[in-house]
């Protein structure tokens, strides 16, 4: 070694050396800011996307009622015949006798128009339920319809020019008198949740397709649970390792990554077309969220699986444990919350899943709720795609509304799944 | 052989949350000569070597109580900047960590990141006077721009050891260097240590005792966090004051 | 119906365990003989003979049924009725004629199509008789060839164990069935759209009209089927969302890898991960509610003229989709690079920053990459965004301010509603299905062997 002194030595205190040192740790601060304002501009986006949809949602979790009395007259409604009598007159007659001054014939449709179409039906389900109301009079708070909804809720502008309003000056006034009156009331809006679907915004709900949903997934989970486990705990625990085990490895994952709407081709192709199952059914539906929820269960019970350590397989098989007593007795119940937490992760996912159910035609407009996995339904998603499609003003606070209950079960089978992990996690 | 002390401990205390790992160690290091930290594992002696150029720092739960001076100056003082402490009290790790970059570019990141080259060829001498130093330049000279990580270990190693000389270091701090390292380049690592003593203070951290007695002229023996001995590496290995470094470099317990 | 089907297996399977292993109980007992097998395994093994055979003729049999009763209905259909009629019309007659036996009768149908309702209705009772009784006699069969083999010898629970072993593959097997499902039906209603429509004009023609007549009064375009302008729409809203995603995923995961106090990061991880867990359906209303409105204000300040379906507004909000996806790969990547790198480097005397942008950010990259590939393979499948907030037209544009159209809003266009599959209108959707599934599977291919690689890099 022949080099005795190294080339270069260096005076640390030299004013270059100093301002050098401060330029460098202006850039690391520079660098520690735009990374801090990166992840504050996804929090923001996460904010500004909730807040406007509980902005908006909160809207329709009132509903906007009248309280009116309807004279059930033998002259519109025949005792005998309950469910054919004129309903349609009885409530525009409700409504007129309130504003005995509006005579004109265009102002009186107007003026009928102010209570939601769908009150005759409900009058009428409530006569047929019981035929001794006729010849009484019924005081009922009953839905408004959509446009005076929103005037209720502040959704229309009072200040905008009556041509660009969706109410005029009169009906306004209408609104105002009974307001005034104290007929107008805005309670908590169960139909929300209650009602199926109808071409009226105000009498609008999800029952529909929360059942929808609730089949969809009970269909997927029975179907992706044991498939998933099965399968995985065949690559993890028994497969050999041969070039078929590989094949399927590398399919599951690539499955992970396929994108939905491809799932929807095949079930259309294959469930629709080739087995003839019923379309828009909740049956179909939870078939098709099976196929795209096995990838994830599949890889998350073999997380778990993997997680239990060799020690404990060979203490069974220590004391004479066939390898499948190993697996039933040992293996998976200790991987059992991990499969859990992977699963309802995976139907999370299934629930807000919609592209694929589009294409097997959950999307239809099914005013009914379903009665079993065979009937026509629309799924959560679906309803939010239905309604976001909707032109009437009253959908879109109803859409957003849905969103909301979307979310909340989001939320709850999220923090199930964290609270699981937390509760079951094992360290060995 | 200069006697100057470099770098004096005082009273230094290390906590890991709640734990404390290092209990009222005092010792000064003397520049130009090889200082060994020895003791059982656990015992502290690597927490305590990354306290003298503020590694710790970069450990969140780790907190450092005490006094420790670099040329009478204390390291934690405000003016003192964390980052040119790194550059004039350099560190060799347990393991070889080249950077997945040329070998060239390895030598260079120092030098680089601190602006100590004017030019090209400023930069070009000093990698070429580091990897001489660190004895290394003439297996590496024709093949500066593969990837450093395609050495072998030993070559790794005395590729880091470049790399913590190119930035003009005054302390040069080893852990353990040569714990992954086969026989043959230990002994090369040790040769170069014992050269690199006339440029720099070098305090090493090794589990050997053989290569405390080897390479280093002052050894200090740490036990459960304490410093329980410190002195001329001939006395400590052949007349203890405590019983504790006896019963350890006879091999009793660690 | 099926439901109870179902159930009776089961309890005749449950039947079978009790039934066996009573029987290999006392028999044990009674002669004192040594079993191989615990008189569960006995049970199991009755269980699943029972069981498992009767389920899967259930299964076969429903696939067969169904297209069975429909062919002899049609077959015994007069023939002053279908006589000369295309297939599109027979099976609107098998559509009125099943919802006749439904109970709903739609104005006036002839009176053969009753006679049809209720012979279509007999049959299906008939099947569904004989499907009963086969399933009584397949348990019965299993239950009695499992319980005239408990005796001492028999290896119960080898053949339970074997008969798992082969559920589970078979199992494991779904996984490839499935992509052997998407394959063969793409591949097939394809080349029944390459039939009708040249694959040359597919892939290289510039017009995307499909608009095309179902009925022959119908006015409309004569329909167009080259993809190309639809797969540069695609790519022109990839961008955009990349645009959006790449940088603000990638700082910050550089943030909260490297900068963040434990605080931030309990803060900041969830909030990515609540951002990843949204429906694709949200996202796509807060395009329509939100984001497009904000960009046509802002065109309209600026006096920009702006699509009411602007790229931009779907490409920015699948952006915001991607980020929490492109942050979690990245912060994954950068946790992978050994910290002995990141030692070496703060012990030279790098700052975090430094250290971060000469040293862990280079050594990740190929795991970063093969994140922002598996986002593209993401943002080039994704359909609710774009359905929702993009536009119909096909345009040969790369303007994001413009409005384009993607393979996945065209796939979901083409299908919504009924329709028949015999028409190029419905089949094209096939082709830009298999169109996408090639390209989505080349990159995720590409970027899982990238990942997987650079994963052996520092394993």
């Amino acid at each position: 070694m022949s080099e005795t002194a190294i080339a270069h030595s260096v005076d640390w205190n030299e004013p270059a050396r100093l301002r050098g040192i401060a330029r460098r740790h202006r850039r690391d601060l520079r660098l520690k800011a735009i990374g801090a304002g990166a992840l504050g501009l996804a929090a923001l986006m996460l904010l500004i996307l909730v807040g406007s949809l509980v902005y908006n949602g909160a809207l329709a979790f009132q509903q906007t009622h009248v309280t009116l009395e309807f004279e059930i007259s033998a002259d519109h409604v025949d005792p005998a015949k309950p469910e054919a009598g004129n309903y349609r007159a009885i409530t525009r007659d409700a409504v007129f006798r309130l504003f005995p001054d509006v005579t004109g014939r265009t102002q009186q449709r107007d003026l009928a128009n102010l209570i939601s179409n769908g009150v005759q039906y409900d009058l009428r389900d409530r006569v047929v339920a019981d035929p001794s109301l006729i010849g009484s009079t019924l005081t009922l708070d009953v839905l408004v319809s959509d446009p005076y909804d929103q005037l209720a809720k502040g959704a229309i502008d009072r200040a905008t020019p009556a041509e660009n309003r969706r109410l005029g000056d009169a009906e306004i006034a209408w609104f105002d008198r009974l307001d005034a009156e104290g007929r107008i009331s805005k309670p908590l809006n169960l139909g929300l949740i209650l009602n199926a679907d109808s071409r009226f915004p105000e009498q609008a709900g999800l029952a529909g397709a929360l059942w929808g949903s609730f089949y969809a997934l009970m269909v997927c989970f029975l179907l992706s649970f044991p498939i998933g486990i099965a399968a995985a705990v065949y690559l993890e625990e028994f497969a050999p390792k041969n070039r078929l085990t590989d094949l399927i490895e590398i399919n599951i994952n690539n499955l992970a990554a396929v994108p939905s709407v491809v799932f929807g081709l095949l079930a259309l192709a294959v469930f629709l077309g080739w087995f003839g199952l019923p379309r828009s059914s909740p049956l179909v539906g939870g078939m098709t969220l099976a196929l795209m929820t096995l990838p994830t269960i599949i890889i998350a019970t073999r997380a778990a699986v993997k997680a239990v350590p060799p020690s404990i397989r060979e203490a069974a098989l220590g004391v004479g444990a066939s390898k499948h007593q190993v697996v039933l007795d040992h293996v998976l119940p200790l991987a059992m919350p991990g499969i859990l937490t992977g699963t309802i992760i995976g139907m999370a996912q299934a629930l807000g899943e919609t592209a694929p159910l589009l294409l097997i035609g959950m999307n239809a407009f099914i005013t009914q709720a379903p009665d079993s996995v065979m009937s026509p339904a629309t799924a959560l998603p679906t309803q939010i795609f239905i309604w976001a499609d909707s032109p009437e003003r009253g959908f879109v606070s109803r859409t957003s509304a849905a969103i909301c209950v979307l979310l909340v079960f989001l939320i709850a089978m999220n923090s199930l799944a964290v609270l699981l992990r937390k509760r079951f996690e094992r360290r060995w | 052989m200069a006697t100057a002390t470099k770098i004096r401990a005082q009273g230094v205390d290390v906590f890991y949350g709640e734990t404390q790992a290092i209990r009222n160690v005092s010792i000064d290091i003397l520049a130009n000569a090889v200082t060994a930290f020895i003791g059982p594992s656990g015992c502290g002696k690597s927490t305590f070597l990354r306290c003298l150029n503020r590694m710790n720092d970069t450990i969140d739960i780790c907190r450092v109580k005490g006094e420790i001076t670099l040329d009478g100056q204390d390291i934690h003082a405000r003016e003192v900047d964390p980052v040119q402490l790194r550059a004039r009290v350099g560190m060799v790790f347990q393991k070889p960590n080249p950077f997945p970059k040329s070998i060239y570019d390895n030598v260079a990141y120092g030098p680089r990141i601190h602006g100590l080259a004017a030019t090209k060829a400023d930069l070009d001498g000093i990698v070429e006077g580091s990897l001489r130093r660190a004895a290394i330049w003439n297996e590496v000279k024709d093949r500066l721009a593969e990837p450093g990580t395609g050495l072998s270990g030993g070559q790794q190693q005395r590729l880091c050891i470049a790399r913590a000389i190119a930035t003009a270091p005054e302390v040069l701090l080893m852990d353990e260097p040569c714990s992954a390292l086969d026989p043959i380049a230990t002994a090369q690592i040790e040769e170069l240590i014992d050269e690199l003593r006339e440029s720099y203070s070098v305090v090493i951290v090794t589990h050997s005792m053989q290569q405390a007695a080897r390479v280093s002229q002052k050894t200090a023996f740490f036990h459960l966090g304490s410093m329980l001995e410190y002195g001329d590496t001939a006395k400590v290995f052949t007349n203890p004051d405590h019983e504790k470094t006896q019963a350890y470099i006879t091999g009793r317990f660690g | 119906m099926i439901g109870y089907l179902f159930l009776l297996i089961l309890v005749a399977a449950i039947a079978g365990y009790v039934v066996n292993r009573q029987a290999a109980r006392s028999q044990a007992f009674g002669s004192g003989a040594r079993f191989h097998s615990l008189p569960g395994f006995h049970g199991a093994y009755a269980l699943l003979l029972t069981g498992l055979p009767a389920f899967l003729f259930v299964l076969v049999w429903l696939t067969f049924e169904g297209p069975i009763v429909d062919a002899v209905v049609m077959a015994s259909l007069p023939a002053e009725g279908v006589a000369g009629l295309d297939a599109g019309k027979l099976s609107l007659i098998e559509a009125e004629v099943k919802s006749i036996a439904a109970g709903n009768v739609f104005g006036e149908p002839e009176p053969w199509k009753f006679a049809a309702a209720e012979y279509y209705t007999s049959l299906r009772g008939t099947f569904r008789a004989a499907l009963w009784i086969s399933v009584l006699l397949v348990c019965g069969i299993g239950l009695y060839i499992a319980r005239r083999r408990v005796a001492a010898d028999f290896r119960a629970r080898h053949r339970v164990e074997e008969i798992t072993s082969w559920i589970m593959i078979a199992c494991a097997g779904v996984a490839i069935l499935v992509t052997a499902g998407i394959i063969a039906s793409l591949i097939y209603e394809s080349v029944r759209f390459f039939e009708r429509v040249p694959v040359a004009e597919f892939l290289f023609g510039l017009n995307w009209e499909p608009q095309i007549p179902l009925r022959e009064d119908q006015i409309a375009g004569a329909g167009a089927f080259g993809w190309l302008p639809v797969f540069l729409g695609t790519i022109v809203i990839t961008v955009v969302a990349l645009v959006v995603a790449v940088p603000i995923g990638l700082l910050s995961a550089i943030y909260l890898n490297e900068f963040a106090s434990a605080r931030v990061r309990s803060i900041g991880k969830p909030v990515l991960e609540i951002l990843a867990g949204v429906p694709t359906v949200v996202y796509g209303f807060f395009a329509i509610l939100v984001v497009a409105p904000a960009i046509r204000g802002a065109g309209a300040a600026a006096g920009i003229d702006v699509s009411p379906n602007t790229a931009l507004a779907a490409g920015g909000v699948m952006g915001i989709m991607l980020i929490p996806f492109i942050s979690s790969f990245a912060d994954d990547a950068l946790s992978a690079v050994p910290r002995s790198l990141r030692d070496g480097s703060l012990a030279l005397g790098a700052t975090r920053g430094e250290t971060m942008t000469k040293v862990l950010f280079p050594a990740a990259i190929p795991g970063i990459v093969g994140g922002v590939l598996l986002a593209v393979s993401r943002a080039i499948g994704e359909t609710m965004i774009v359905v929702m907030a993009a536009g119909l037209i096909a345009t040969l544009t790369i303007n994001p301010l413009d409005s384009v159209t993607t393979v996945t809003v065209q796939i979901v266009t083409l299908l919504i509603g009924d329709s028949e599959f015999d028409n190029p209108k419905t089949l094209a959707a096939f082709a830009l299905g298999l169109m996408l599934f090639i390209v989505t599977l080349a990159l995720n291919v590409l970027a899982l062997r990238v990942v997987r690689k650079y994963r052996e890099l520092y394993d």
